[in-house]
């Protein structure tokens, strides 16, 4: 096994794999988050998929699989259709959903209208463009990485100079343009800048599941902190780990695409990030909702007796466990037994000859005065 | 700097401005002007274009005709003398940022691009949300704010602009009593200090007690001026047309009674 894995980690396709996952899962996870939090994570479904015509206008022109030229003309259509869509929208009176579904389905049928078109041409050449619609990694040489790392840098570079700049563009726009930030222009740059990580994800996971590694590790790495550098800088963790490991499996297990692996790694995360996150994960939410609830009950149990008490005008009124539970609907002994632990209240005897029940339940001292603290609180809730 | 000034002695001086969107006039020729050192509120029915008009003039929304001017430039010429406070809705709080970093957003356009704020930063935006008792939530994560601590950290930010010349737009909507107070009272000490504050309002029936100038507006200008010339039933009904009754007319013609007794 050791040396499986030593043979697979020496092994040159798979060291390109890696760090061609790895670059795309920097910069998509960096990228990813202003996406996320612009609320622009369909921007870059749509983009990407407009990449495809671009993919093969691209071909056309060099006549080979010129990288290089792909990726310009994967730019210039992911960029064109956001061009696009913000056109839709301001001229037109269609709302962002509709242009972004309308400019995706345009964009991508006419990319596969060019790959058939190409593919009946019977070039030898053409062999596996289709491989940019689901991604093929092992297809990765050197020359590319480079291209790719170039990209990356250029876009990080980017993302720490404006740092301010974008994060006060994709919290506050209007109060960004009020201070004379050019808004038009930082908007169209973050857009750029993600038709730059699906250009990067081309060969890795391909246009049509790039989305998911813009939006999936932003999402992730939101539920874990509540710092936008925090936030970034995780983001890019995940994207990475989630590009490494797809990158590893697929390998371990040859004939599985690497793409889709990839993309299903990262969404491992994002499920586990959903659902165990301290603070937003739904686990979290459960339990301090159940917490909420049984507290609520105790509250609710004790400002009864103390009500019942006001209205007897009588601070050691004796309650009924019957009268309590009609009141409740069912099932305050329980309630009532850990306020008892707690020593608000008391259940007492009643003095012999009085008809009913032996035992009833009387506030202490302590029970009265967190009752009134409770209604004091909720007073002020009120106000 | 050789351009002669228009109208400097106003601290904001609005003519002709019109305003479209989709082919629909949302302002019409609106002229307007603030002097110095007044607390003004601009109040209308729905779709009267407060907001807009406030926009309009930061430059946020284009015009189709007219000029602005804030003591007799363009804005963009002296941003660093205006303050702004945006509605509160018009942001996501669930962004991941604290009190203390929005607060520090204010400060940004003097920071410029590249500065990164220091410690010098960090204290004006602490001393600024002491000013709108926010210095203890000052790392809360802005999402568990409530309404009124969120009205309070925009305040914060728009007071270490250190302006002359404040626009707020709705700051009393949806927050609580004592949040209410406490805007009013930081936007007095601000009039005090000879700044120019201007609001778009909701409740008409603070608007005697709050300020002290002015707009009526509905698309068109009804009528500007001290509160206490312009604030008439009939200035109102003009405004406000029928939706009047809606807004318990009663106690209008109430105070406007009470303002001819006074005057």
């Amino acid at each position: 096994m050791m040396a499986d894995m030593t043979a697979l980690l020496t092994d040159y396709t798979l060291q390109s794999v890696i760090i061609g996952a790895v670059l795309l899962g920097l910069v998509s996870g960096v990228l990813g988050c202003f996406a996320v939090l612009r609320h622009q994570g369909l921007l870059g479904d749509t983009m990407s998929h407009a990449a495809l015509p671009g993919v093969c206008l691209g071909f056309l022109i060099a006549g080979t699989r010129d990288i290089g030229i792909i990726m310009a003309g994967a730019l210039f259509t992911g960029t064109l259709a956001a061009l696009v869509i913000l056109l839709l929208t301001r001229m037109s009176r269609l709302k962002t959903d509709a242009a972004l579904g309308i400019v995706l389905s345009i964009f991508f049928a006419f990319g596969v209208v060019l790959l058939t078109y190409i593919q009946g041409q019977n070039n030898a050449a053409q062999g596996g463009l289709d491989a940019f619609l689901f991604g093929q990694a092992a297809a990765i040489l050197r020359s590319d990485l480079w291209l790719m790392g170039g990209i990356t840098a250029v876009a990080l570079g980017l993302v720490a100079m404006l740092w301010k700049a974008f994060k006060l563009v994709s919290f506050d726009p209007e109060f960004a343009a009020s201070l004379g930030f050019p808004v038009l222009v930082l908007d169209g740059v973050l857009t750029v800048m993600i038709a730059l990580a699906v250009v990067v994800g081309l060969q890795m996971v391909g246009v049509v599941l790039m989305a998911a590694m813009v939006i999936a590790p932003a999402v992730a790495a939101r539920q874990w902190t509540s710092r936008l550098e925090t936030m970034v800088v995780l983001s890019a963790v995940i994207g990475m780990f989630g590009g490494v490991s797809g990158a590893v499996l697929s390998a371990l297990k040859p004939g599985l695409a690497t793409g889709p692996l990839i993309i299903l790694s990262v969404s491992a995360v994002v499920v586990v990030s959903l659902a165990l996150a301290p603070r937003r994960g739904m686990l979290w939410e459960a339990v301090s909702l159940w917490r909420g609830r049984r507290r609520l009950r105790y509250q609710h149990v004790l400002t009864t007796l103390y009500r019942l008490a006001v209205h007897h005008a009588d601070p050691d009124y004796s309650s009924e466990q019957g009268m309590l539970d009609t009141y409740h609907g069912l099932g305050t002994r329980s309630a009532l037994r850990k306020l008892q632990a707690k020593g608000q209240v008391e259940w007492r005897a009643v003095a012999t000859g009085e008809p009913g029940p032996s035992h009833r339940w009387v506030l202490t001292p302590a029970g009265i005065r967190e009752a009134e603290r409770i209604l004091d609180a909720l007073g002020q809730e009120e106000r | 700097m050789t351009m002669p000034l228009h109208e400097p002695y106003l601290a904001l001086h609005v003519e002709d401005l019109t305003v479209s969107y989709h082919s629909k006039p949302v302002l019409w020729d609106i002229d307007f002007d603030v002097p110095p050192g007044v607390m003004a509120a601009i109040v209308g029915p729905n779709g009267a274009g407060k907001s807009t008009l406030i926009k309009s003039v930061l430059g946020l929304v284009p015009s189709m005709a007219g000029h602005v001017t804030l003591f007799g430039r363009p804005y963009q010429q002296h941003r660093r003398r205006v303050g702004y406070v945006p509605q509160r809705s018009s942001v996501d709080w669930d962004f991941p940022t604290t009190a203390l970093d929005v607060v520090t957003m204010g400060l940004y356009g003097r920071l410029g691009w590249l500065r990164r704020p220091g410690r010098r930063e960090r204290n004006e935006a602490m001393a600024a949300l002491e000013m709108v008792g926010m210095a203890h939530l000052s790392k809360r994560q802005i999402s568990e704010l409530s309404g009124g601590q969120q009205q309070r950290v925009f305040l914060a930010r728009a007071l270490v602009q250190q302006a002359d010349v404040y626009f707020l737009d709705e700051p009393m909507a949806g927050v609580d009593a004592t949040t209410e107070r406490a805007i009013v009272d930081i936007l007095r000490r601000l009039r005090d200090d000879g700044k120019t504050v201007i609001v778009v309002h909701h409740d008409l029936q603070t608007v005697r007690s709050y300020f002290d100038w002015l707009l009526i507006l509905n698309v068109r200008v009804i009528a500007q001026g001290p509160v206490s010339q312009v604030y008439t039933a009939e200035n109102l009904r003009r405004a406000y047309g029928g939706q009047i009754a809606l807004l318990d007319e009663a106690s209008f013609l109430a105070d406007a009674a009470d303002k001819t007794s006074e005057t």
